[in-house]
C-alpha cells in the first residue's frame, strides 16, 4: 500500500534562533529535504534611504552605523567616500591610514561575528560562539579608544575620521596584533579538521561561480566561489595599494570554502593592521570641512569591500544640504538573490548552515 | 544499607502488629520516596554541574549568583517554572499533550529502581535487570513522539519524527553493546554484572564501551546527535510549544539522561561500586558516573551536531558492524577461555581478553573511521575562475 505524502510548509522566521535577525524563509518540505523557498523580508525596514534625504551629510554617517550593525566601520567608509567623490574632499594621509586601520579591525570582527555563528548553527552548542566574541570584544575595546563607541561608532568624516588615535591606541593594538593569531589558529584547530564539520559543510550549498557572478554576489560568498574578486585589490581606494596582502578564494563554493575565506581573510586583515600600524605617517586627520556641505550638484557612487561583500553608496546632489537621494548597494540584500538556488534540494539541517554560510545582514538587507 | 529487604525486615519488627501487614507497601514506598527525591536533588545539582562545566569550556563562569557557587539555582529556576502560566496550545490534543511529560518521566525513575548504588544499597533485586532498562528506556520514544505530535506544531512534529527514527535506530546497537556485556558477565543482574567484573569491562571490551556511550548519547538526544531538539533549526523540537512545569518537567527527564545512563554504563562498564577500600562503594559509584558525564559534557561543549541522515547512516554502517564484532568476539574469546567444566573465567584470562580488545578495537574504529570518513580535509589548491580576475583585468 503507497503511503500519501504530501509537503508541508513552514514558516522558518521571523523569529527563529538561526535567522540572524527577523528574517522569514517560507520553506516547503517534503520530509526533510527543501522543495521551495520563499524569502520574506521587510522586518527591520527603517526607511534609511528616505531619512537619509532629510538629513545634513555628517548627520547621515550615523544611519549608515545601523545598517549592518556588526560592520559600521565599513558602513561609514563607503558613506564618507560617496560624499568625498561628490563634494571633491581631499582627506589627509594619517586620516586614510586610520580609516584602513578602522576597516580591518571592523573586518575581523564581523568575520568573528559570522564564523561564531555559522559555528553555533551547526550545532556546536554555544562555545566556539563564545570563543569567537570574546576576541571580538577586543576589537571593540579598540574601537571604544578610537571614538568611544563600541557597536554604531559613526567614526569617519567627510574628509577624514572624526579625533586621532589615543596615546594608548597604540600599545593596545600590537598587543591585539600579537595574540589574534595565536586565537585564529585555536578557533581552527579546533574545529577546521573536524569530521562532523567535514560532513556537514564540504559540498554543501554549492554555489557556481557562473551563478554567483549572474546574481551579483560579492565578497566572502564570491571568493568561496574561486572567483578571484576584491575591490581593495581591483579598485584600490585610500592606502589598499600600499599594503601588501593576498585575496584568499576557495575551490568549490561550498559552506566549508567560505567559512575558510573567511578565516584566512582575518589573517589577511592582520597583515594589512601590521603594516599600516608601521607605515602610518603624522600629521592632520581630518581636513577643515564646514558642518553643513553643500556639494555641486551631481551624483556620485563609491563602493568599498566591506566584510559581507561590496557595499556601494549613490548619492545625488542638488546643492543642498543634504542629499537628494541617497541609494545603498547593499551586499547582503544582493546576497540573498541566490539563497532559492542555493537552498532546494538540501535538508532542514543544511538549510540553516548555507543561510549562514551566505552571512547576511538583516539590518542591511532592510535598511 | 539501602536495601529493601532489610527496610522490610526493620518495618515488620518495629510496626504494631495489625500494621505489620502493610509492612510490604510502606517499605516500597518509604524506599522510593527517598530514591526519587535522591535522584530528582542529583538532577538539580547535575544541571548547575553542566551549567557550569559548560560554562568554564566557554570561557565564562556559568551560573554563579545563588547560594555558594551558584549551588541555588537550580532552586531559582524550579520557582521560576513554577510561577509561569501552563499553556496549553487550543489546537493541541490535551489528555496527550498532558500525559506526555509524565510518561518521559517515569521511565528515568524506574531506571534508577534496579541500579545497585552500592553493595548492598538497591531497590529492587531484579535478574533481569539489564533487560528491564532496556525495557524502560524505550518508552521515551513514545513520550518524545507523544509530546511532538500532540503539540500541533510543525516544528514539534519534526522534532518528534526525527525522535523515532533515531532513536528506534540506536537502541540496536546499544542492545548489542550490552549482550556483550551479559555474555561476558553471564548473568542479566546488574548486581551479577558488577560482581563479575574483576577487571572492570570498559578495559576488557572496549569497543562495547565506545558503542554503548555512542548510542546512549543518541538514545539521550545529547551532542553530537542532538537533533531531536535542534536547537538552531527546529528552535526545541517536541518541547517547543510547552510551557511553565510541563516544560520542567520535559527538562527534569532530559537532564536526568545523563546521570541514568552514566549510572547504567557505570554498572556494565566501570564496576559499579568497586574501588580502593577507604572510599565507601557508592563515593566510587559517584565519582565514576560523574567522570563519564564530564565526558558526555566535554563532547557536547565540542562537537557539531550531525545531519539526520549521517547520524542514520551512523547507526546502521558503523555502529552496528562495530558492536557485532565485540560481541562476535567477546563470545570466541570466552569459549576459548573459559574453564570447560565450570564456565568460570579468571581475572587473568580477563586481561588477555584486554589486550587483544584494544587492538581490535583500535584497528576496527579506524577502518570505520576511514571507510565512511572519506571527507578528510586535503589542502586543495584554488584555481581562480576565469570569470573575473583581478590579475588579467590589470593587463
Amino acid at each position: 500500500m503507497a503511503i500519501d505524502t504530501k509537503p508541508i510548509t513552514i514558516n522558518v522566521g521571523p523569529q527563529h534562533p538561526s535567522t540572524h535577525g527577523v528574517f522569514r524563509l517560507r520553506v516547503t518540505f517534503d520530509g526533510e529535504t527543501v522543495v521551495d523557498v520563499e524569502p520574506v523580508f521587510g522586518y527591520l525596514h527603517r526607511g534609511t534611504e528616505k531619512l537619509a534625504e532629510e538629513r545634513s551629510y555628517v548627520q547621515i554617517v550615523t544611519l549608515t552605523d545601523r545598517l549592518d550593525y556588526t560592520s559600521s566601520m565599513t558602513n561609514n567608509q563607503a558613506y564618507v567616500r560617496a560624499v568625498e567623490k561628490l563634494a571633491g574632499l581631499e582627506v589627509p594621509e594619517r586620516g586614510m591610514y586610520l580609516r584602513v586601520i578602522g576597516a580591518e579591525l571592523q573586518r575581523i570582527a564581523s568575520h568573528l561575528v559570522s564564523t561564531g555563528f555559522f559555528l553555533q548553527e551547526l550545532g556546536t552548542f554555544v562555545t566556539l560562539l563564545m570563543y569567537c566574541f570574546r576576541d571580538r570584544e577586543r576589537i571593540l575595546d579598540l574601537f571604544e579608544m578610537l571614538c568611544g563607541a563600541r557597536v554604531t561608532v559613526s567614526y569617519m568624516r567627510p574628509g577624514g575620521v572624526f579625533q586621532d588615535a589615543p596615546e594608548d591606541f597604540w600599545p593596545a593594538l600590537d598587543v591585539f596584533l600579537n595574540e589574534m593569531p595565536g586565537y585564529i589558529d585555536d578557533l581552527e584547530g579546533l574545529i577546521s579538521d573536524n569530521e562532523i564539520v567535514l560532513a556537514r559543510t564540504r559540498d554543501v550549498g554549492v554555489l557556481s561561480p557562473e551563478f554567483a557572478i549572474d546574481c551579483s554576489v560579492t565578497g566572502p560568498n564570491l571568493r568561496g566561489s574561486s572567483v578571484h574578486w576584491d575591490l581593495r585589490k581591483a579598485d584600490p581606494y585610500e592606502v589598499y595599494d600600499r599594503v601588501d596582502f593576498e585575496v584568499p578564494i576557495g575551490s568549490r563554493g561550498d559552506c566549508f570554502d567560505r567559512y575558510m575565506v573567511r578565516i584566512q581573510e582575518m589573517r589577511q586583515s592582520l597583515r594589512i593592521l601590521e603594516q599600516c600600524r608601521d607605515q602610518i605617517p603624522e600629521g592632520p586627520v581630518r581636513t577643515e570641512v564646514p558642518y553643513f556641505i553643500r556639494p555641486p550638484a551631481g551624483d556620485a557612487y563609491a563602493a568599498v569591500e566591506a566584510p559581507r561583500g561590496e557595499l556601494g553608496f549613490y548619492l545625488v546632489s542638488e546643492r543642498g544640504i543634504a542629499p537628494y537621494r541617497c541609494k545603498i548597494r547593499s551586499p547582503s540584500y544582493m546576497n540573498l538573490t541566490v539563497l532559492r538556488d542555493v537552498l532546494v534540494g538540501w535538508r532542514m539541517a543544511d538549510l540553516v548552515i548555507i543561510f549562514g554560510s551566505i552571512d547576511v545582514n538583516m539590518g542591511e538587507v532592510d535598511r | 544499607m539501602l536495601d529493601f529487604l532489610s527496610v522490610l525486615d526493620f518495618f515488620k519488627d518495629n510496626l504494631p502488629d495489625p500494621l505489620d501487614r502493610l509492612a510490604y507497601p510502606i517499605a516500597g514506598m518509604t524506599l522510593a520516596m527517598i530514591v526519587i527525591n535522591a535522584v530528582v536533588m542529583s538532577t538539580a545539582l547535575y544541571t548547575w554541574f553542566e551549567r557550569r562545566v559548560l560554562g568554564r569550556f566557554q570561557s565564562r563562569r556559568g551560573p554563579n549568583r545563588w547560594g555558594p557557587f551558584g549551588l541555588l539555582q537550580p532552586m531559582a529556576d524550579v520557582v521560576k517554572l513554577l510561577a509561569k502560566e501552563d499553556i496549553i496550545p487550543d489546537t493541541a490534543d490535551k489528555p496527550a499533550f498532558t500525559i506526555a511529560p509524565i510518561l518521559l518521566l517515569v521511565p528515568m525513575f524506574l531506571v534508577f529502581a534496579v541500579i545497585p548504588f552500592g553493595a548492598d544499597s538497591f531497590l529492587g533485586r531484579l535478574n533481569v535487570g539489564v533487560l528491564f532498562i532496556l525495557g524502560v528506556t524505550g518508552v521515551s520514544t513514545l513520550a518524545i513522539f507523544m509530546a511532538g505530535w500532540a503539540s500541533r506544531n510543525k516544528y514539534a512534529m519534526f522534532g518528534a519524527i526525527r525522535a523515532v527514527a533515531m532513536l528506534i535506530s540506536y537502541e540496536v546497537p546499544m542492545a548489542l553493546a550490552v549482550t556483550g556485556v551479559v555474555v561476558l558477565a553471564g548473568s542479566m543482574s546488574l548486581l551479577g554484572i558488577v560482581g563479575a567484573q574483576s577487571v572492570p569491562y570498559f578495559l576488557v571490551q572496549p569497543l562495547g564501551f565506545f558503542v554503548f556511550m555512542t548510542a546512549a548519547a543518541a538514545e539521550m538526544s545529547r551532542a553530537p546527535f542532538d537533533m531531536i531538539e535542534a536547537e538552531s533549526e527546529l528552535g526545541g523540537g517536541y518541547i517547543t510549544e510547552y510551557a511553565g512545569m510541563k516544560f520542567g518537567i520535559l527538562q527534569l527527564a532530559e537532564f536526568m539522561a545523563p546521570l541514568a545512563t552514566a549510572a547504567v554504563a557505570t554498572v556494565l562498564f566501570l564496576g559499579g561500586t568497586s574501588g580502593f577500600d577507604p572510599i565507601p562503594g557508592q563515593l566510587w559509584f559517584l565519582a565514576k558516573a560523574f567522570a563519564l558525564v564530564f565526558l558526555m559534557l566535554w563532547v557536547r561543549a565540542t562537537w557539531p551536531r550531525l545531519r539526520v541522515d549521517q547520524i542514520m547512516g551512523f547507526a546502521w554502517k558503523a555502529l552496528l558492524p562495530l558492536a557485532l564484532l565485540n560481541m562476535f568476539v567477546v563470545a570466541i574469546e570466552l569459549v576459548v577461555l573459559q574453564d570447560s567444566d565450570t564456565g568460570a573465567i579468571t581475572r587473568g584470562d580477563l586481561w588477555a581478553m584486554a589486550a587483544v580488545n584494544w587492538v581490535i578495537a583500535v584497528v576496527a574504529i579506524v577502518i570505520t573511521a576511514n571507510v565512511l570518513g572519506q571527507r578528510r580535509l586535503r589542502p586543495e589548491t584554488p584555481v581562480p575562475s576565469p570569470l573575473a580576475n583581478m590579475a588579467a583585468e590589470a593587463d
